[in-house]
């Protein structure tokens, strides 16, 4: 039994609302701006160099109240400055503790520095709250690292940015890859005016969910942009905005349907993938909601701004007359 | 198009048979494996199994840099050997060893018994120095070449790899792996729950042991005043008890040890290491011993004196022990050091991602369930939607699970938590090739075609924008994948491989039974 959920033959006219979903992107733009620059991301260490420690009870203990209370204590007793500790929830249910420590930057020998941090960490941990416990994680990342790792995530979201800029040129022309770099780069900023407002950690990892982000929402606007240059070919003398209107309802269904089971897969990973992924599986949901709304009411529209060849009889003429059956 | 003789049918059967026949080992433990089937299998990585990921960062420039002040001591040889020439002024600038020819020696016989010492370098192409003179201020130079710097920096590294295998593996703990990663840099991979700081301490100390005599002449008095002899240095003692002043030649060196062990000390408490000496070391230790009764001698370890005993009795034996307060760790790790060797340069950890192995244990766990749940939620949603060809598409997605688990199986990837999470998204994703063809067959039978003629224009129609909507995804796959590193790459890998299958899949496999339901059943108006 077929189960549609969304009719074949819809007529909205999304064309329409396009100043409405221009001002209300501009204005989640300039938010998550806005939230970028005064708030601004709470970046992990993966950034901002520093040490993680994480702790858990020794087998079939627990920790309480005063676990905190005295694991903080000890961490602050060693005067390492800007230093937070607090409960963490695992992925297997039980509680554990962990520490956060800045970075030393800005000194000679800040590598060496971050690595004794890390030992005197672990040591007032165990001191605190007695030998046995289990050591589940420790990160530390040197000043180097951290310097070089913003520099490979901004180069890896550049790259593909212009990479995708490229194909569609390629593939279509460059009035599309405007409207698509555009949604793409709206997509990019609103997920990181989240971050910077929900203060979630912004680690190596969110910049591997922006990447899928991108992929993902250029995937959804491609498929619409076929659809638009197919339809250009069929219906020659068709108004520009009832083509780019009549190709979005086409493709109506498809992107509703992906974009759930891109869900119910990532909501799933949010759910039950544990607190590590938790961040990343966040940003993935944010992506696919605003990927899926930039394609119809962003990129689409948007070729009304730029403009389209209207005549695309020449080069893929092989693709036209299996279209125009 | 919808149509599909018996070899292609067969072929896919054979592929997806020899898909679950690579997969299979996984489910064995690999010291007990399933007989008949080969030794392919994933990794699991250092967050799913637990262990230590550290990124070291070799001092090249440490080693550059011990080269030119040794540089300076072989022009003062050579210019004192027979016929000796005459210089004034040799000093250190910066990375050039400079010198002034006095008027009256002969400037060119000078410059060419200074080109003399350089050699051609060994396994590297060129010549180890480069000579520079200015006749006119009869200043002399001496630098080492571009190539020479390379090639000590990148013999540093090949031989801190060695060094640092050869220190783990004294450490007891499993298959270290060890890469070399750019110029200068080492990645480190031990897995298991190991103590990562213990791992640390073992790596990061140089390990440099010598023998030296103490100079007792030196008193306290004298070291407080810095007035110390020349070649004489000053090291302190490692448990912060003093300092002495120790004759600058060492007698014996770390490289004349073959063996060490720590055990109990039978003569009191704490621990003690106990090594031996090759021939040249017995032979030199037993001469220094007998000749120095009743004197101290130290034995130092990267410049700190770690035990300062009296000659008692000459040691003719070639073995010795080092006695002090140690705790057993120190002493075992004191023994490793001085069994493995001295690192060529000084390591740096500059990155550590140490996962313990109940967090990872408890992360397969978790990434298994979201696995599960969201493969399950996509399959029935899928069936909900398209009835009997959503059940293709459903057939068409566990084929793509497994041919992503075949894949990763027979490149022997590394499965991390980032590469689960890869492999659910590209589930929810791998649909997407399949809503399109099958929203394009409803709008074919909408337009009036015959089921057959709709399911054919369908799977034509919907080709271009597969294809470029998954080419997409790829592009970003194949930039995480070159800029990113550890969990971000494994991510990379599954999205990259599922992007790849789940187009076969779902163009292929769905096509052949799609195909061979409406060239059989000819419905007349399809269910879709």
């Amino acid at each position: 039994m077929a189960f549609q959920l969304i009719p074949s033959n819809t007529k909205i006219d999304f064309v329409r609302f396009r100043f409405v979903a221009l001002i209300i992107s501009a204005l989640l733009l300039a938010g998550s701006i806005t939230a970028f620059f005064t708030i601004g991301l709470n970046f992990g260490i993966d950034f901002r160099g520093g040490v993680t420690v994480e702790v858990g009870p020794a087998d079939g203990e627990n920790f309480d109240e005063s676990s905190l209370t005295a694991a903080r204590g000890a961490v602050n007793d060693l005067n390492l400055g800007d230093v937070r500790v607090q409960n963490i929830t695992n992925p297997g249910g039980e509680q554990g503790i962990v520490a956060f420590i800045e970075a030393v930057i800005d000194s000679e020998d800040g590598d060496t520095r971050q690595n004794e941090v890390a030992t005197q960490v672990q040591d007032a941990l165990k001191q605190a709250l007695g030998e046995e416990i289990s050591v589940r994680r420790v990160d530390v990342v040197g000043p180097t690292v951290s310097g070089e790792l913003v520099q490979r995530g901004v180069t890896a979201l550049v790259v593909a940015i212009g990479l995708m800029l490229a194909y569609i040129w390629f593939r279509f022309e460059w009035q599309f890859s405007i409207g698509a770099i555009l949604a793409l780069t709206h997509d990019v900023i609103l997920t990181i005016g989240v971050f910077a407002v929900t203060q979630l950690e912004f680690t190596l990892a969110i910049i591997a969910a922006l990447l899928t982000i991108i992929g993902y929402s250029m995937n959804d606007t491609v498929v619409i942009y076929d659809r638009i240059r197919e339809n250009l070919r069929k219906y020659k003398q068709m108004p520009l905005k009832d083509v780019i209107n009549l190709s979005v309802n086409q493709t109506l269904g498809r992107t509703i349907m992906t974009s759930l089971t891109t869900l119910l897969a990532v909501v799933a990973l949010f759910v039950f993938g544990g607190s590590v992924l938790r961040g990343f599986s966040f940003a993935l949901i944010w992506g696919v909601i605003v990927g899926t709304y930039s394609t119809v009411y962003i990129a689409s529209p948007l070729l009304l701004q730029t403009g389209v060849k209207r005549d695309w009889s020449e080069g893929g003429s092989k693709v036209d007359t299996a279209t125009t059956v | 198009m919808l149509r599909f003789n018996r070899w292609q049918t067969i072929g896919l059967a054979i592929l997806m048979v020899l898909a679950a026949y690579v997969t299979m080992p996984n489910f064995f433990p690999k010291d007990d494996p399933l007989p008949g089937f080969p030794g392919t299998g994933l990794t699991l990585g250092l967050d799913l199994q637990g262990g230590s990921y550290l990124l070291l960062d070799v001092g090249t420039d440490v080693v550059i840099d011990q080269r030119i002040n040794n540089l300076r001591a072989d022009v003062r040889t050579e210019f004192r050997r027979a016929p000796r020439v005459r210089f004034t002024g040799l000093e250190r600038e910066g990375d050039a060893v400079t010198m002034r020819i006095p008027e009256g020696e002969d400037f060119e016989a000078a410059e060419s018994r200074l080109r003399r010492l350089s050699r051609p370098l060994t396994g590297a192409p060129g010549r180890d120095l480069l000579v520079t003179s200015d006749a006119e201020a009869r200043q002399l130079s001496v630098t080492l070449t571009d190539e020479a710097r390379e090639a000590y920096a990148n013999d540093a590294v090949d031989q801190s790899i060695t060094a640092v295998r050869r220190r783990i593996d004294n450490l007891g703990t499993v298959e270290p792996s060890i890469q070399k990663q750019g110029d200068t840099r080492l990645v480190l991979q031990v897995p298991g729950d190991g103590d990562s700081e213990r791992l640390k301490s073992v790596i990061g100390r140089t390990g440099q042991l010598s023998f030296h005599m103490v100079d007792d002449s030196v008193g306290f008095q004298e070291i407080q005043a810095g007035r110390i002899p020349p070649r004489r240095v000053v090291y302190p003692s490692s448990d912060g008890s003093g300092t002495l002043a120790l004759f600058e030649t060492p007698d014996v060196t770390g490289d004349m040890i073959t063996d060490a062990s720590a055990q109990p000390n039978p003569d009191g408490g704490g621990f003690q290491v106990n090594f031996a000496f090759d021939n040249r070391g017995q032979w030199r230790f037993a001469d220094v011993t007998r000749e120095n009764i009743g004197r101290r001698f130290a034995i130092v370890l990267d410049e700190q004196i770690i035990s300062a005993p009296t000659i008692q009795t000459p040691i003719l034996g070639g073995s010795g022990r080092i006695t002090g307060r140690f705790s057993p760790e120190e002493a075992t790790e004191l023994s490793i050091l001085i069994k493995s060797g001295a690192l060529p340069a000084p390591l740096q950890v500059i990155e550590q991602r140490t996962v313990g192995a109940d967090l990872g244990a408890d992360s397969v766990r978790a990434g298994t369930i979201a696995l599960i749940i969201g493969f399950v939620a996509v399959v029935i949603y899928i069936a909900f939607t398209y009835g009997r060809f959503g059940l293709y598409a459903d057939i068409a997605l566990i084929a793509n699970v497994l041919l992503i688990a075949g894949a990763l199986s027979l490149l022997g990837a590394t499965l991390t938590l980032p590469g689960i999470a890869g492999i659910v998204l590209t589930i929810g994703m791998a649909v997407d090739a399949n809503v399109l063809i099958f929203e394009r067959i409803r709008e074919e039978v909408a337009s009036g075609k015959p089921s057959v003629a709709a399911v054919e224009a369908g799977y034509k129609n919907a080709w271009s924008a597969i294809v470029d909507a998954n080419l997409t995804t790829l592009i970003a796959a194949l930039i995480m994948f070159q800029l990113g590193s550890g969990p971000v790459r494994g991510f990379a890998v599954t999205l990259g491989i599922g992007v790849i299958t789940s187009v076969f899949t779902a163009f292929v496999i769905t096509r052949v039974f799609a195909g061979g339901y409406v060239l059989r059943a000819r419905p007349k108006t399809l269910k879709i």
